[in-house]
């Protein structure tokens, strides 16, 4: 009797299809991430505060501008995929939200489509604040391959969604993880050619900065925001953007673990 | 000893279920059953296997041997319709910091196909007051609620309680019982492991003891300690020697006579029904001696 009352009381049963659970879980991490304010800081303001800085120093110097603009664009979408989900998925991990998560009937890949979900939305927000930024405040033209942009920009993205989350698994626990991401984001930054054009760096540094993804992802949006090169002029770099990805994927995958590590 | 996995009457049936951490056997070949609408407990020592078990039951954890039925279904199959139908509370698992207890209770809500109102288990678990508080700043006890509470939003007919009041204080682990207490009232069937004696006897319908990957009794807490029988007197020596006995009528026999053969008297003698206590520290601190017949 009281237990048909209850039945009545109860909320209609939720659409749990594919879709809707994801899009419920990404906006759920987005109201999350605006929560967050240091998140939000790294996720948002940090990349345009960099390009304010460097604006300014090069502010009497055209090239060196066309270089910064598409320079911090890579790097934004690198931060905002490799670096946010590198952190995120070790501290969901390790603080047991994962294990909570993988009791319940969420489906892993609905739940794991709106997490990243939330860095590519981060990504796609930080790309239009810095094109704009480049054309309103440093006088740079508006990228002259859209095309290409969006499809360095897609490739990038995937590319280090997947290796933030294959660099999670190497984590141990979330104080440490800054060290890790960091070790091998601002390295890269660093030769990579975000703050400077890369032909300028001695050869050793170029060799490097050649294996690695974030020069080839720089090289193409450069190409597509400011010489007007297409992908076809880029097909080498997209490849070797796209190669990453793919070994990213492989360890994401293999790797992953719900449970926070024990011994 | 159960027989083979057959009934459908039952929540859970667990026959000789083995785990192995690389060469250390943390289940041995368990067996237990538990009835649908039941308190259960699961009762032991640390790294007595409870944990395992039950990350076994909830399909954290594959076995390497035995039959294990939870509602009907294989928990290592990872099936979707188990896990709309299981509530899990486990030991120490964090949720998301930013969000207000009501709002992760809601989110929580949409994974499930039937959810309990949120309104409802906010009550439950007592958190009504904290409902609009970010859980980062939640107590430790309030966040244990919070547990207890996300366990509950899907109505789950079966729920697993990890250890739910290890580290509360009196206060808060009375609120717990009360949660438990109010489970049962439902209808639900409950699974909690603890090493707390009194926590066993005052929820459990019936308790499992564990120790060393292996059940050493199972029954009802009161019936645990009414089996054996404890006679104790004062010796020659003047220490007090005891004897457990399933007769006490023959032991008494044995011993007065044997006392009045000799002329002599037993000085405080006493005849005890164990408590569950006296049951468990015997099973458990004794190594390798015989568990005592118990009917189930």
């Amino acid at each position: 009797m009281s237990e048909a009352s209850v039945e009545l009381a109860r909320p209609r049963a939720r659409q749990n299809g594919w879709w809707a659970t994801s899009w419920r879980q990404f906006r759920l991490e987005r109201r999350m991430f605006w929560r967050n304010p240091s998140a939000a800081f790294f996720g948002v303001l940090l990349p345009l505060l960099l390009l304010a800085i460097f604006g300014a120093v090069f502010s009497n110097n055209q090239h060196d501008l066309n270089v910064i603009v598409p320079g911090i664009a890579g790097m934004s979408l690198m931060s905002a995929t490799f670096t946010s989900l590198a952190y995120n998925v070790t501290t969901l991990r390790e603080r047991g939200i994962l294990k909570r998560l993988r009791g319940t009937p969420l489906r892993p890949s609905a739940y794991l489509a709106g997490l990243a979900s939330n860095a590519v939305a981060n990504a796609a927000l930080q790309l239009a604040l810095v094109i704009l930024a480049g054309r309103f405040v440093f006088g740079v033209p508006w990228p002259r391959d859209w095309g290409s942009l969006l499809i360095f920009a897609a490739v990038g993205v995937v590319s280090f969604a997947f290796l933030g989350v294959a660099l999670s698994h190497l984590i141990p626990n979330p104080e440490s993880a800054p060290a890790y991401v960091n070790a091998v984001f601002l390295p890269q930054i660093l030769i990579a050619g975000v703050f400077y054009d890369a032909k300028d760096a001695p050869a050793l540094i170029r060799d490097v900065a050649d294996v690695l993804p974030l020069k080839h992802l720089v090289d193409g949006l450069s190409g597509a925001m400011i010489d007007g090169t297409g992908v076809g002029d880029h097909v080498v770099a997209l490849l070797v953007l796209a190669a990453w990805g793919a070994v990213g994927a492989l360890f994401a995958v293999r790797g992953f673990s719900w449970e926070a590590r024990r011994d | 000893m159960m027989g083979r996995v057959t009934s459908a009457a039952q929540a859970i049936e667990v026959v000789g279920l083995r785990k192995v951490y690389g060469d250390r056997e943390a289940l041995r070949g368990l067996d237990f059953s538990v009835a649908r609408g039941e308190v259960f407990g699961l009762l032991g020592p640390n790294g007595a296997g409870k944990t395992t078990t039950v990350e076994v039951l909830e399909g954290y954890r594959e076995r390497d041997g035995g039959e294990v039925r939870v509602l009907g279904e294989d928990p290592g199959a990872r099936g979707t319709r188990l896990r709309e139908r299981v509530g899990v509370v486990l030991q120490s698992c964090g949720t998301y910091p930013h969000l207000t207890v009501q709002e992760t209770l809601e989110h929580w809500a949409t994974l499930y196909p039937a959810p309990r109102p949120v309104a409802e288990v906010l009550a439950l678990a007592g958190l009504e007051e904290v409902a609009a508080r970010r859980a980062r700043v939640l107590s430790g006890g309030q966040l244990r609620r919070l547990d207890f509470a996300l366990a509950l939003i899907g109505d789950p007919e079966l729920i697993f309680l990890d250890e739910p009041t290890t580290g509360f204080d009196p206060a808060a682990r009375r609120a717990a019982w009360d949660v438990v207490r109010a489970l049962r009232d439902l209808g639900k069937t409950v699974v909690l492991t603890t090493h707390y004696l009194d926590e066993a006897q005052a929820l459990a319908d019936r308790v499992a003891i564990v120790k060393d990957g292996r059940v050493l009794a199972e029954g009802p807490p009161d019936a645990l300690g009414a089996t054996r029988y404890r006679v104790a007197w004062r010796d020659d020596a003047g220490s007090i020697a005891e004897r457990f006995t399933d007769d006490p009528t023959a032991l008494l026999h044995e011993l007065t006579s044997a006392a009045l053969a000799r002329g002599e008297q037993l000085e405080e003698l006493s005849v005890t029904r164990p408590s569950l206590e006296d049951v468990y520290l015997e099973l458990t601190t004794a190594a390798d001696e015989p568990a005592p017949a118990v009917p189930a």
